[in-house]
């Protein structure tokens, strides 16, 4: 009893110790790109990927809690993302030679994840009380509902106030001097580029604190526990809804901190299937699955391979979208199949056999 | 364990893959980094990684690339658009017919006597990965860019070239918000102005007095136009009477929209949309006795190639195009054949767009005395000047001319399907 107080003292939880590798994974390599952008040894190319790796990780994570923690499948990420984009863009836009860019930036973001948060507050109402694969049903129709909406939204601004319409750009009946802010199908054009890679890491350490604290506290070993066994959970006395609802919702949110870094990074925003329909979706649910669900550094690296990969296979032209989904398939052959799993086990002992000794100790 | 070891393999080999991607990439990069002189060397460097990694495009170009070298060095012209996707067929076509013009101007004798290299890069129609491409090519050392196809990526990456004092011009981005930069022009007519020249051709000709409109309000290309053709037909001798929205979602059915024109009475209906989607609207309105005159713009070209369509249906529409493949003057005429012997299709608007963008390059490059060793910002600045002060003869329109906002100035052509081919109007 003793010894195993002191063990506890000296060294830090076995939890606390793989968050810290998480954070500080995260911090080196943000160093490391760093020193040789500086030192001019990475291509445009990846420096212009820099901030969409941040975006993709960010949603990952928050998908991840949904679908890892909460074990809920959602098929709407893209959707709270597309929110999140489009909330803080127009507000980027309409106060864009109002507020210092830091500032703008910094409301941008909370402007962003409360918008997503609260659709996902509400999408999760009525959805988070039914059992089975309702939420991702509903929240595959939600993704697909929002990007239709905005794409027949016009929203405008004068002296007089704010226009709306869902018609067409003349109903809104502007001004001579007002501006355009959600021209529709357009979308928003003229987005300050607030987003860099320095913003985008800091977002995702804040995204890593909130979701792996959360993992820890008692809200999050109530959600785990309503995941497991349903059942027990409620005998126990946990309010499955009330929890489900809370992890659901911070995950919306995140999500939508991921559409204001993409909505800042480019000076276009359009609701396409391509970047927020469900194709987007599925992609999102393909980092959190390939990195293993529930392991939140596993989504971190996937979503930075998985974009990465089509990226530098340009060079083989019409290939590359073949290779992509080979290299898809054998990344989940290795990762998953048990065949797999026991040669990567044995490859381990073969080359470490001082961690399994430790291993085993612990 | 045979299998594993195949995966292994596999994965291995894709890895390998991986790193060389990066190696190359990272030495490009350098190259474009540093001094004019040394971007020679870099260049011939950049293009026998390319040969080995098996880019067609560029290995294609790169045999006819070892003469000219020597004599002027080369001249970087990179193209965006989208090659896969559902709007693959834009972004081929305007590749093709790209690759034909540099062909052309290579053979003789290149720009300045620089040989021109052009290498093409997929979007998907995605501004997101417009922007990867546009910095791959970069990356690759690209000096004026040609693009992009669509309208929204060729947005996201004018911000880019802005930034970057990169000369950009732009086939077929229709939208206004494409030539927003100065270093930033068009080859295509924008959005307006279709919606406005479509308003007053129907005005002036007096074609109808009631007319209802059909499009596609989740496409920028057809909402812009829709929106200014309204507003101008305020002006002219017409009304609008209907307009039926379709989006993207739901292009199959359009009974609801023609039933609701011929209820209001229209007697002309106007399609600022593309042409799969008018094909079915020209024959459901001949499955319900809905006998109207049709009118449509560049979208429409294409129309008479749709398959399983009883072309007979498109008799007498109009449409306003800047481009008609069946023209008989000596340019198109040359163009639709070398194009037709290599790729086996008929040429359609977005492939003109991308031959006269190539042309118009030529045009600005000569005019500016653009050398293979100037850097990126002193050739857009001289071709940003030059660009104002030419007139280019192209295949989608005569005497074309630029001001600095960066809209060309042509004549909208006007043509009627007249036993299956374009007629003059």
């Amino acid at each position: 009893m003793d010894m195993e107080m002191k063990i506890n003292k000296s060294k830090l939880s076995k939890s606390t110790k793989n968050d810290l590798i998480t954070y500080g994974m995260v911090i080196l390599t943000y160093i490391v790109v760093q020193l040789l952008v500086s030192m001019g040894h990475v291509s445009s190319l990846i420096q212009g990927l820099l901030v969409p790796f941040c975006t993709y990780v960010i949603v990952a994570v928050a998908l991840n809690l949904t679908v890892g923690i909460l074990g809920e499948l959602s098929l709407g990420h893209a959707g709270f993302m597309c929110v999140g984009a489009f909330a803080s863009a127009v507000f980027s836009l309409a106060f864009k030679d109002v507020l210092p860019g830091g500032l703008r930036f910094f409301l941008a973001l909370l402007i962003g994840a409360a918008a997503a948060a609260l659709i996902g507050f509400l999408v999760g109402i009525p959805v988070l009380r039914l059992r089975g694969d309702y939420l991702a049903i509903v929240t595959l129709a939600f993704g697909e509902i929002i990007k239709n909406i905005i794409n027949v939204l016009y929203l405008g601004v004068d002296s007089k106030g704010v226009h709306f319409s869902m018609k067409d750009a003349l109903s809104l009946q502007l001004e001579e001097d007002g501006v355009m802010l959600i021209k529709g199908a357009q979308g928003v054009t003229g987005t300050p580029n607030d987003s860099n890679f320095t913003v985008g890491v800091i977002l995702i350490l804040i995204t890593l604190f909130i979701v792996l604290n959360f993992i820890h506290s008692r809200t999050g070993r109530a959600v785990m526990s309503i995941r497991d066994n349903r059942i027990a959970a409620e005998s126990v006395g946990i309010n499955v809804t009330k929890y489900k609802l809370i992890a659901f919702t911070v995950s919306a949110s995140l999500a939508g901190v991921a559409g204001v870094l993409y909505a800042h990074n480019l000076s276009t925003l359009n609701a396409l299937p391509k970047n927020f329909g469900y194709n987007m979706s599925i992609m999102i649910l393909v980092f959190v699955v390939l990195g293993g669900i529930g392991n939140i550094r596993g989504s971190i690296v996937a979503a930075v391979l998985l974009t990465l990969l089509p990226e530098v296979l340009r060079g083989l032209s019409d290939y590359r979208m073949l290779i992509y989904s080979i290299v898809l398939i054998v990344m989940m052959i290795f990762n998953w199949s048990p065949n797999a799993v026991f040669f990567r086990k044995r490859l381990k002992q073969k080359f470490l056999p001082g961690r399994k000794a430790e291993k085993e100790e612990a | 364990m045979k299998k594993r070891m195949l995966s292994l393999v596999l994965a291995g080999v894709m890895t390998a893959a991986l790193l060389t991607g990066c190696g190359d990439s990272a030495g490009s990069d350098a190259g474009s980094a540093d001094g004019a002189a040394e971007e020679t060397t870099e260049a011939a460097e950049t293009e026998v990684s390319e040969e080995t990694a098996g880019d067609d495009a560029a290995a294609e170009d790169s045999s006819a690339e070892a003469s000219g070298d020597s004599a002027g060095g080369t001249f970087k012209i990179g193209g965006i658009g989208p090659l896969t996707g559902s709007n693959a067929v834009y972004g081929i076509a305007a590749m093709n017919g790209s690759q034909i013009a540099v062909d052309e101007i290579n053979a003789a004798g290149g720009i300045n006597g620089m040989t021109v290299e052009l290498n093409f890069q997929d979007d998907e129609t995605d501004s997101e990965k417009s922007v990867n491409a546009y910095n791959a090519l970069k990356d690759w050392g690209v000096q004026v860019l040609d693009g992009c196809v669509t309208s929204a990526c060729s947005i996201a990456v004018s911000a880019k070239t802005a930034e970057d004092n990169i000369f950009q011009l732009t086939p077929s981005g229709s939208a206004v918000e494409c030539v927003a930069n100065p270093n930033s022009f068009r080859i295509c007519f924008s959005d307006p102005n279709q919606g406005v020249a479509s308003a007053q051709y129907i005005g002036e000709h007096s074609l109808a007095t009631k007319v209802a409109v059909i499009y596609d309000s989740s496409d920028v290309y057809s909402s812009g136009i829709y929106e200014k053709f309204v507003t101008e037909a305020e002006s002219q001798s017409f009304e609008v009477v209907t307009a039926g929205a379709f989006t993207a979602d739901n292009k199959t059915d359009f009974s609801v929209q023609l039933q609701q024109a011929k209820d209001a009475g229209a007697d002309l209906v106007f399609l600022p949309i593309y042409y799969n989607e008018a094909a079915l609207i020209l024959k459901q309105a001949a499955d319900m006795g809905f006998e109207v005159k049709f009118f449509g713009c560049d979208g429409l070209d294409g129309i008479l190639g749709v398959k399983n369509f009883d072309a007979s249906l498109t008799e007498g529409v109009m449409l306003l195009t800047p481009f008609a493949a069946d023209a008989t003057d000596d340019l198109t005429v040359q163009f639709v054949t070398t194009y037709e012997e290599k790729f086996n299709e008929t040429p359609n608007q977005f492939a003109a767009d991308g031959y006269d963008a190539i042309y118009t390059i030529k045009a600005a490059a000569e005019k500016a005395g653009i050398t293979a060793d100037m850097s990126n910002e002193e050739i857009c600045a001289a071709m940003q000047t030059a660009m104002t002060e030419i007139t280019v003869d192209g295949l989608t329109g005569e005497g074309i001319t630029w001001d600095a906002s960066g809209e060309p100035t042509k004549e909208p052509k006007a043509v009627v399907i007249k036993d299956g081919v374009y007629t003059a109007m």
